[in-house]
């Protein structure tokens, strides 16, 4: 293991001065997508729903979003921008050259994607506050969800860019996984209610189905074993994907 | 004072080898690179240059070998190493949207430098590479040149001991390598150890105090370039046009020397040209020829060494 805090630090600092020279920009759309769903498939589609798992349709859409909304932050920096600075900018051959090793990069561009998911993730949820969506103080408890999420699609992503031949494949990755990600966890309807027995199982093992019942469970304020084995899937998962990852970045880096 | 001390070596590489597939690019290599010298690593394309700088700062992993670095095996001191040298890649890796300033600041950080160091040898380089009347313009703006200072500067940002250039004036126009030269040779004043690969002779011969000039992996020669001039070749080349059966005719009877053929060009290397330069007069009689006489250069070694086949006339 040679991981040091300080050179994951320096890396996630490059990454994070970037960003704040342009933060005002990128910042808006965070606030504007949050807005589109809610009102389009939260209130125009909730319409035609009188309720849903208990609650209203916008009640039960909203915590799932504010998971949506930290993949989404987390994916697009270790996808593309991760690919550019590997491949096109060799940002990683000039840290190199200095006493960062592929370790601390590994750690330092998983903070700063998981920074990317709390700042996403974050904007949605204080719209949602805003809107009154947001039940207190139960709903806090999603401020833990978020970075995990980000956590996960760091490290899913990662081990993605590191084994991939060129930068066309994401497009893939966003329509083939991502999206059906989107589609079919837990957001819009429950799967459990729509899936029969085996299929339930299978279910299990998608990604995003476990930060989205994180975030609603925070929202109700219900706590059970079905937490903790959305925690143990989420956190295992990023950890032996990250252990994956550390070997394609020295792979990558190193020879 | 360095010329009386002799310290260890900085660099010290002991039959390294890297095998790619079952290519060796570096193949039983040895170098030693002595302190507060100018270290050139001569080679084509291919050679094995930058496989054998990566060995040297620890990103490439050797096959077999050993190489200390500050007399710290690299394998297992790769930060201690790191932390005092400086790399130049062969190709830029410069962040575009920012400015010069901002480049040097964040590649302070790698180094774990804090303020107020930090911007005090950010200023430093500014001033020393001529960054000065640019530095606050976006990266992607600048030209080649500037650029290519700016990478310069980056790698001397946590100033090393050992500073490794990896073909740093390729593509650059005549005036800017000029500059960079005479920073190089500052840098090596200063006591800075440096470690340049590159293809061109005139700039090895111009920087370098020693060479080792590197072939399939392997060093096929290694000295000063004055000493490997006198050694391998002769002081003075004679240079002229003419085909393969003029050639006997032409030189028969002259202590000749070594000879180097590329296509009609055949170039002679001697001690002393006057024997030759009249022969030839008399032989073509009337007929001027077109003869070159110069001092014999880096190139000239490097050719006779590593491309066309030169042979021993006694």
């Amino acid at each position: 293991m040679s991981l040091s805090l300080p050179y994951a630090l320096a890396v996630w600092r490059r990454n994070a001065v970037m960003y704040k020279r342009t933060w005002k920009w990128n910042i808006l759309p965070n606030f504007f997508e949050p807005v589109l769903y809610l009102f389009s498939i939260g209130i125009g589609v909730g319409a035609y729903i009188s309720e849903i798992g208990g609650t209203s349709y916008i009640a039960f859409l909203a915590p799932g979003l504010i998971s949506v909304a930290a993949m989404n932050g987390a994916s697009f920096e270790v996808t593309y921008n991760i690919y550019v600075r590997l491949v096109f900018e060799k940002t990683y051959d000039a840290m190199l050259t200095t006493p960062i090793e592929p370790d601390d990069v590994l750690a330092g561009e998983v903070l700063w994607a998981v920074t990317r998911a709390c700042i996403y993730g974050g904007c949605f949820f204080i719209v949602l506050l805003l809107f009154g969506l947001a039940p207190l103080p139960s709903s806090l408890w999603v401020i833990f969800v978020i970075p995990i999420t980000g956590l996960l699609f760091a490290a899913i992503g990662m081990v993605f860019s590191l084994r991939i031949p060129n930068i066309d494949m994401f497009s893939f990755y966003f329509t083939l996984f991502l999206t059906p990600l989107f589609l079919f966890s837990d957001v819009f309807f429950p799967l459990k209610e729509r899936l029969a027995g085996p299929w339930l199982w299978v279910a299990e093992a998608l990604p995003l189905l476990h930060p989205v019942r994180l975030a609603r469970a925070s929202f109700n304020g219900e706590f059970s074993v079905t937490v903790l084995w959305d925690l143990a899937y989420t956190l295992g998962m990023s950890l032996l994907l990250l252990l994956w990852a550390r070997r394609g970045v020295r792979d990558r880096l190193t020879n | 004072m360095s010329k009386h001390a002799s310290p260890a070596p900085v660099v010290e590489a002991r039959g390294i080898s890297k095998k790619f597939g079952d290519r060796f690019a570096v193949d039983n290599l040895d170098l030693d690179v002595p302190a507060e010298v100018c270290f050139g690593l001569l080679g084509p394309n291919g050679a094995g240059k930058t496989t054998t700088l990566r060995m040297i700062y620890g990103v490439t992993r050797a096959t077999s070998g050993t190489i200390r670095v500050f007399g710290m095996d690299i394998g297992r001191h790769v930060r201690a190493v790191r932390s005092r040298l400086g790399v130049t890649l062969q190709q830029n890796a410069l962040i575009e949207a920012l400015s010069p300033k901002e480049n040097l600041l964040v590649f302070g950080r790698y180094h774990l430098l804090r303020e107020p160091e930090l911007s005090r040898r950010t200023e430093e380089l500014i001033d020393f590479l001529e960054l000065r009347s640019h530095a606050h313009v976006p990266v992607r703006q600048l030209s080649g040149g500037f650029q290519r200072r700016l990478a310069i500067a980056l790698s001397l940002v946590n100033g090393p001991e050992l500073l490794i250039l990896d073909e740093p004036t390729t593509g650059l126009d005549p005036a800017v390598r000029l500059a960079l030269w005479s920073r190089v040779r500052e840098l090596r004043a200063e006591g800075t150890t440096v470690l340049i690969t590159t293809h061109y002779m005139d700039e090895a011969q111009r920087l370098c105090d020693q060479v080792a000039i590197v072939s399939a992996g392997k060093v096929i020669a290694t000295g000063a370039p004055a000493e490997l001039i006198t050694t391998r070749l002769a002081p003075e080349t004679v240079e002229f046009d003419c085909t393969p059966n003029e050639e006997a005719a032409l030189l028969d009877g002259v202590a000749s020397g070594r000879r180097l053929r590329v296509g009609r060009r055949l170039m002679l290397y001697l001690d002393d040209t006057t024997d030759l330069i009249e022969q030839i007069r008399r032989h073509d009689e009337g007929d001027r020829r077109s003869i070159i006489v110069r001092p014999t250069n880096l190139e000239d070694v490097y050719l006779s060494l590593t491309g066309t086949s030169l042979e021993a006339n006694p």
